[in-house]
């Protein structure tokens, strides 16, 4: 599996854990308070700085697992990060795809803020539209590498 | 499996007329990785014309005998 496959499966899951323990997080809050005073921009800055933090050490560990095996199959270890032009075509049609959907979700967003939703639902909304767009690109980009276009 | 590409190649003959070379040897000699070597012997990508041009110059022979496109009907 090219390493940046391997990357995307670890955003993938990332894009995946991170979002699902925030909007629990919020799901509770909002148990006990309204929306308008729903304290969200702690548990987002989290949700933010963990998903940087996930993909940082999904990387090393990706990384540590590659060089092992390329030490046991006897490969150059300086092949194990490799990246071609047909994983950057991969990558540009997994963006395009991201794209779209953050553009629709966009929408969504700009209908809630005419409304004049509770900041909450708006970041929410935006924060929503960023996993689901990187959601989106990921699964794109997995179904390309697997059965090639 | 995807729409396959229309362009065939000899690749897979190339590398055993070239004493057997691995897939992960002709990878290492592009400079890609070895599932972009799989994915072209299998017609389900097609390289760009400079890394088809390489393989060509990897295996010394002309562009056109590593890979041909079916003519119209």
């Amino acid at each position: 599996m090219p390493f940046e496959e391997k990357m995307t499966w670890v955003n993938l899951v990332v894009t995946i854990v991170v979002p699902v323990w925030y909007f629990i997080t919020m799901a509770g809050r909002l148990d006990a308070t309204s929306a308008a005073d729903a304290a969200w921009q702690k548990p987002m800055l989290i949700a933010f700085g963990i998903t940087i933090g996930l993909t940082i050490l999904g990387a090393i560990a990706v990384s540590i697992v590659s060089a092992a095996s390329a030490q046991v199959t006897g490969r150059p270890t300086d092949s194990i990060d490799r990246k071609d032009e047909r994983d950057k075509s991969i990558g540009r049609r997994g963006d395009v795809v991201g794209f779209w959907v953050a553009s629709a979700g966009a929408i969504g967003v700009l209908v809630l803020t005419m409304l004049e939703s509770a900041y909450f639902w708006i970041a929410s909304a935006l924060y929503l539209t960023f996993v689901l767009a990187s959601l989106a690109s990921c699964i794109v980009k997995l179904v390309i590498y697997r059965r090639g276009f | 499996m995807g729409k396959p590409t229309r362009v065939t190649n000899r690749i897979r003959a190339l590398r055993f007329a070239a004493g057997e070379m691995t897939q992960a040897e002709l990878a290492d000699r592009l400079g890609v990785t070895r599932q972009t070597v799989i994915a072209i012997e299998q017609g389900r990508y097609s390289p760009s014309l400079e890394m088809a041009f390489q393989i060509a110059r990897v295996f010394g022979v002309a562009l056109d005998e590593v890979f041909s496109y079916p003519e119209e009907a």
